[in-house]
């Protein structure tokens, strides 16, 4: 399997000098952008992988979030949970849920464009994966900025007859949104970072097909393993600025002009 | 969202330019708050805010002021005792509805960030039902009427100052036009130039609205010119004087009311008791451009009153500085040391237009600034003396 | 579990010299990052023109997957592709892009009251730096320290796919032969080192700002 590629290059590792010069002719080929196992297709999956689990942590951290930072009743779990994770290793946690989980699941039929024949059984902890790297930052920045609406503000929505759920949603919602989008950029760019690893797993594809299928196996070929796993990178990379581009454009869009852009000095001075 | 009942008559109400005058009467009935933890915040208050009228709650931190006034509006809830809104006790209402019917204003404002200053205003109409725009049209004139330009009204908070803020506040408090208004040391956190124009703005908006309107403050400067009724509370929460301004400075109940109201509470109390019919002399006067050696002949006492062509006083002249001049009166040569007192104003103003007077006598003027006739202090001392006895000492 | 414990106690000699590798790992780069970043971050912080240019940079550095850095360096520095210091000097690299960042902050941070009652008392820029601000950032910084420090042993794990030897290639032994034991033992070994050194981090700011336990918290 594809841990095997591991070993191959322990045997042979050395002896072929990494060539950074032909990155740039083999990322302008036409011909590994298109194709079935093409840039475009592994592009594609990227995207898919990340989108499915942010969107799936945004659906789980946000209304906890939010619940805790209005109520201030378990931000002390809250705060420990998200420490907690973020001492796991994604690349073992994977590989665990891969031993653990797939073996028990059956399902081997596609679903539409998202998931193709046979990849489920990979794709389950894969995504459990990347959900669980993306929860703490959406979490732990939701209910943050929940819990720093001045309280002033707060007092005076139930003094004018809010109910609680009109206080979450009109005003500690619209007032944590900023503080809310950095957590949400900045989970989406460690899973986009992250999905990469996906492509070590059975029948999944992803930037990381590029690196861990193409790339490393003909590493002792200068001209083929090398550029394709650097090239495949510089994408990733390339993925992850445009991704972060559009998201501080949403921001732009969503966040009221009349609250300040949180900066990295506010969310670090409260910890 | 579920239906409330009297939405419909409200959002008239919301969007009415015909101000309503109310008929709302606040009653606290032996209300006690403790918390769990042992602590006795408010202490078998009894009270009555009446309609129409300021009803002021003061005393030292610790009192029990803001937790008396937050339990009106059932932010807390009291442990003990009933509190009644007219005849009905207010434990037996929504408390989203029962605020939604009285305007809350707090020290910091507490203006949502997001909103710009026109939906801010307009909160409580589209709580209520109203539509954004009938809200907006109503927040405009809300606007106006609190004394602010309508520019303002597309600015977010963070672009006013604190004044504008708070006057963004009120605004946001009556937008709704509830008949009960719960202010919580709603002008504490401004300068105090700001503060005075607040108070007097204030003052000014209660005479045409006359809203029920409880009013906590820590300064008792504050309570004596904003309060029809003052209640004093002490550390504890126990009620310690319930009385008119007058009568608090008056007619302290113990040492500390006496105390809390301060050691010039007696030249203070002055400014209740309207100046009346002071005997007024008639002064000589000269007018700016008048020749000066004209100016000793008409000095009374060496000091001459100058009035320009309205009859306006502009200041004193010294005869000693005049007289052995040619030319003429001209501003530069005025003293401006003395205060002006108005013909309605109190005894405490026409005692300090006498005794900020170079010339020792006090100017009063018409309502419209025109030289009435001047004031020694000794005469305002007199009229002090026969106030006195006509209000008898002892209660 | 017990199994884990079993195949832990059966192949100890090789998982505590894997343990030794990966505590190198995300000690040094740790130490060098912060190194290289109190000076980065001091300028950020000092002159207004260079804080954007660094910050960025910083950013895009973060985003790049350590994957690619531990590919791109041998090819950058000239090493070879399973050496160790590939994965040390990619995760310097992180340090840096995140400290330079907290750095900058912390020092922009600090009360400009405060920074004129030094200067007023006639503290040069380089005694208020040494003895004013860097002091009251310590507690931002390490803050920033111990996101970088976990961070980095997560990321450590990753390099064993490429084949370096750590503890993260217990993970592999465990993917090829199906076998859980291994990979509860990598996961466990590396939450206890991630732990232990955001304890000591923790330990060392408290040791380094007395001042603030003065105040009860």
């Amino acid at each position: 399997m594809a841990a095997g590629g591991g070993a191959l290059i322990i045997a042979s590792a050395g002896s072929g000098l990494p060539s950074v010069g032909l990155v740039p002719r083999w990322l302008t080929t036409a011909s590994h952008w298109t194709g079935r196992h093409g840039l475009l297709v592994s592009l594609r999956e990227h995207v898919i992988y990340t989108v499915v689990a942010v969107l799936i942590a945004m659906i789980i951290a946000i209304p906890i979030g939010l619940v805790v930072g209005h109520t201030g009743k378990g931000s002390f779990a809250v705060a420990g949970f998200a420490n907690a994770i973020r001492a796991v290793p994604a690349f073992g946690l994977m590989i665990l849920l891969y031993v653990l989980v797939s073996p028990k699941i059956h399902f081997h039929g596609s679903i539409g464009w998202l998931v193709p024949r046979g990849a489920f059984a990979s794709l389950v902890p894969v995504e459990a994966m990347l959900v669980v790297l993306a929860v703490p930052p959406i979490l732990t920045n939701t209910y943050a900025g929940v819990r720093d609406t001045d309280p002033a503000v707060t007092d005076a929505a139930r003094g004018m007859g809010m109910r609680p759920r009109q206080v979450v949603m009109r005003v500690e919602l619209p007032i944590a949104l900023p503080l809310m989008l950095a957590g949400i950029r900045s989970a989406v760019l460690q899973v986009i970072a992250t999905a990469t690893i996906a492509g070590f797993l059975p029948f999944l594809g992803g930037l990381g097909y590029q690196i861990f299928i193409n790339g490393l196996p003909q590493i002792n070929d200068p001209n083929v393993g090398y550029p394709a796993m650097l090239g495949a990178a510089l994408v990733v990379a390339a993925l992850a600025g445009v991704a972060d581009l559009v998201l501080l454009g949403v921001e732009r869009l969503i966040v009221s002009p009349g609250l300040a852009r949180p900066t990295a000095r506010t969310r670090l001075l409260r910890p | 969202m579920d239906h409330i009942p009297g939405t419909a008559s409200r959002r008239i109400r919301a969007n009415a330019v015909v101000v309503r005058r109310s008929d709302f009467v606040i009653r606290f009935d032996s209300v006690t708050k403790q918390y769990p933890d042992g602590t006795v915040a408010v202490d078998g208050l009894t009270l009555e805010a009446d309609t129409g009228k300021i009803t002021v709650l003061v005393g030292p931190s610790g009192c029990g002021k803001t937790t008396s006034l937050r339990m009106i509006n059932r932010m807390i809830d009291p442990t003990k005792g009933r509190i009644w809104l007219d005849d009905r006790d207010i434990a037996t209402m929504r408390p989203d509805q029962l605020r939604r019917g009285m305007g809350y204003v707090i020290q910091q404002a507490g203006l949502f960030p997001h909103r710009t200053v026109i939906d801010n205003i307009g909160t409580v109409p589209v709580l209520l039902g109203a539509t954004r725009r009938a809200a907006r049209r109503r927040a405009l004139k809300l606007l106006d009427q609190v004394g602010l330009p309508a520019n303002l009204a597309g600015r977010y908070p963070a672009q006013l100052s604190g004044g504008q803020q708070q006057r963004v506040g009120v605004a946001r408090a009556l937008a709704a036009n509830p008949p009960v208004m719960l202010m919580d040391e709603p002008f504490s956190a401004v300068d105090p130039v700001v503060r005075v124009q607040l108070q007097d703005e204030f003052l000014r908006l209660q005479g045409e609205l006359g809203k029920t309107i409880v009013f906590v403050t820590h300064d008792i400067d504050e309570a004596v010119k904003l309060g029809d009724q003052v209640a004093v509370l002490r550390v504890g929460g126990r009620l310690a004087q319930l009385a008119t301004p007058r009568e608090l400075l008056a007619h302290p109940s113990d040492s500390f009311v006496a105390g809390f109201v301060g050691r010039d509470r007696g030249y203070r109390a002055l400014g209740f008791t309207p100046a009346g019919e002071l005997p007024l002399r008639g002064e000589t006067v000269v007018r700016l451009g008048d020749r000066l050696d004209s100016v000793a002949a008409r000095a009374t006492e060496g000091w001459v009153l100058v009035l320009d062509e309205h009859d306006q006083p502009q200041g004193w002249l010294a005869a000693s500085a005049a007289s052995d001049q040619g030319g003429a009166v001209t501003p530069e040569m005025l003293n401006l040391g003395g205060t002006l007192a108005m013909e309605s104003s109190s005894l405490r103003e026409a005692l300090d237009a006498a005794l900020s007077s170079p010339s020792g006598r006090g100017v009063i003027v018409r309502d419209d600034g025109r030289l009435i006739g001047t004031v020694t202090a000794s005469q305002v001392l007199t009229r002090i003396e026969q106030e006195r006895s006509a209000v008898p000492l002892a209660r | 579990m017990s199994h884990a414990w079993q195949y832990f106690t059966n192949n100890q000699s090789q998982i505590l010299t894997w343990l030794r590798t990966t505590a190198w790992l995300a000690v040094v780069p740790l130490a060098v990052g912060l190194a290289l970043s109190l000076p980065a971050g001091w300028v950020a912080s000092r002159y207004r023109w260079s804080y954007p240019p660094i910050i960025t940079v910083g950013g895009l550095l973060y985003t790049i997957p350590s994957i690619v850095l531990f590919l791109a360096l041998p090819g950058i520095i000239g090493t070879k592709i399973l050496d160790p210091l590939n994965v040390a000097v990619a995760l310097t690299v992180y340090c840096v892009a995140l400290l330079a960042r907290v750095v900058a902050d912390g020092l922009r941070a600090v009360d400009a009251d405060i920074l004129n009652a030094g200067s007023a008392m006639g503290y040069t820029g380089r005694q208020l730096l040494l003895s004013v601000q860097l002091p009251l950032a310590i507690p931002v910084i390490g803050a920033g320290l111990r996101v970088a420090a976990v961070s980095n042993v997560s990321l450590i794990a990753v390099a064993s796919t490429l084949g370096v030897s750590q503890l993260g290639s217990l993970f592999t032994i465990g993917n090829t032969t199906g076998d859980t034991a291994p990979i509860w033992v990598g996961l466990v070994m590396f939450v206890l080192l991630a732990l232990v050194l955001d304890g000591l981090i923790l330990a060392g700011v408290r040791l380094m700002t007395p001042w603030r336990r003065a105040v009860g918290r």
